[in-house]
């Protein structure tokens, strides 16, 4: 891999990771409380939904490289935040914010493990070109 | 038709600091974060996506080892492998287990379920040997496309495009083969929870090396595992011939 797209995938992880946390602070995650007197029966697979979505999200966060819990006390508070929203298209939107949340998750845990392999076990472009020696990590 | 069966490692996970244990005699294993062999990954990753594409009709996991293995093979499942074959393998046999082993009970394992395609990773990280692939090939006097950062399979032939120092090689070899999966052949899909949850329902078959008539006798023995010597400080000089008669008095030059 040249080294102008190492340098680039340097870059983007280390701005996922910033991103992904400005993403569940300052985004609104959806719970969607019970169906009150006056609410409809549209909150109901509403309501799964963002349930199962909140399940998938702390399953992934075992991973994050600042902890699980620190990962879990954001999620939890991304999602109470939200927790008065009722209109469903609003919910739609928010709970599409939260897949896109996991798709960064799964790409910056890939960038990470693959930048990891290729440091351990294929010597850097440019040491080989300058001829000095590999560091010791 | 065709059925691929991918061999899949459990190793401490790739971002644990390892440490040696007080006796040296290995690495501290309890209570540590273990997960699924990077290069496996990939392996499994080529074999669901050759799947994905109707070259081959099933994929098969395979992982050797104590019970907690079956936690990496239902990842496999969860990234869509069909079923999960376990070789209970644990204590002492465990602890001596090395490709040599591995690679008989592949064998075994390739001939009983007729297998087209053995895929494996190309190294594990924890013992970094790269031998259990090849071994596999000639054991089963099989054709191998190690290190294959591309993979074609054509017919009743596979196109490997394999990566060498200095650049790459593509061969040309003919089913059934070994493949070995290098850092860039795929990039492997995350076991997500919902996928994880549908491959409770595959079937995990479970098997002693005895049932294959492999014995796990190790010919190989452990004498002593050290850390990394520390690196030791630089020592700065002046001007180039300082430079020099340093280099002549430490005998380098």
């Amino acid at each position: 891999m040249p080294i102008s797209e190492l340098l680039l995938f340097y870059i983007i992880s280390c701005c996922m990771l910033n991103h992904l946390l400005y993403v569940l602070l300052f985004s609104s995650i959806p719970v969607v409380k019970a169906a009150t007197v006056s609410g409809s029966d549209m909150a109901n697979p509403l309501r799964s939904e963002v349930r199962q979505l909140y399940k998938n999200l702390l399953f992934l966060g075992r991973e994050y490289p600042k902890g699980a819990d620190y990962f879990r006390e954001r999620l939890k508070g991304a999602f109470m935040k939200n927790k008065d929203v009722t209109d469903p298209k609003e919910i739609k939107k928010l709970v599409d914010r939260g897949e896109f949340v996991i798709k960064e998750l799964e790409a910056l845990y890939y960038l990470r493990k693959y930048r990891a392999m290729k440091k351990r076990y294929y010597e850097e472009e440019l040491s080989a070109v300058l001829n000095i020696g590999r560091p010791v990590d | 038709m065709s059925r691929v069966l991918v061999g899949v490692k459990r190793v401490i996970d790739y971002a644990v600091k390892i440490r040696v244990k007080p006796d040296q005699s290995g690495v501290v294993t309890d209570g540590v974060k273990h997960s699924m062999n990077p290069f496996c990954e990939i392996a499994v990753e080529e074999a669901v996506k050759l799947k994905e594409k109707k070259f081959i009709k099933e994929v098969v996991a395979v992982s050797c080892g104590p019970s907690q293995v079956t936690e990496t093979i239902r990842t496999a499942l969860a990234m869509g492998c069909d079923r999960g074959i376990h070789v209970e393998v644990s204590g002492k046999d465990y602890e001596a287990m090395g490709p040599l082993q591995i690679s008989k009970i592949f064998a075994a394992l390739a001939k009983k379920e007729e297998a087209s395609l053995v895929i494996l990773g190309k190294q594990a990280i924890d013992d970094d040997c790269n031998q259990t692939g090849q071994m596999t090939a000639a054991l089963l006097d099989w054709p191998q496309g190690t290190f294959a950062s591309e993979v074609t399979i054509d017919g009743e032939t596979v196109k490997v495009v394999r990566e060498i120092d200095g650049g790459l090689e593509t061969i040309k070899i003919s089913m059934p083969a070994v493949l070995t999966a290098d850092l860039r052949l795929n990039t492997p899909r995350y076991a997500t929870l919902p996928n994880i949850m549908k491959a409770k329902k595959k079937k995990i078959a479970n098997m002693k090396p005895a049932d294959l008539g492999v014995d796990m006798v190790s010919r190989v023995e452990v004498l002593r595992v050290d850390e990394p010597p520390t690196r030791l400080a630089g020592v700065k000089v002046e001007t180039v011939d300082d430079l020099v008669a340093k280099l002549k008095a430490n005998g380098t030059i």
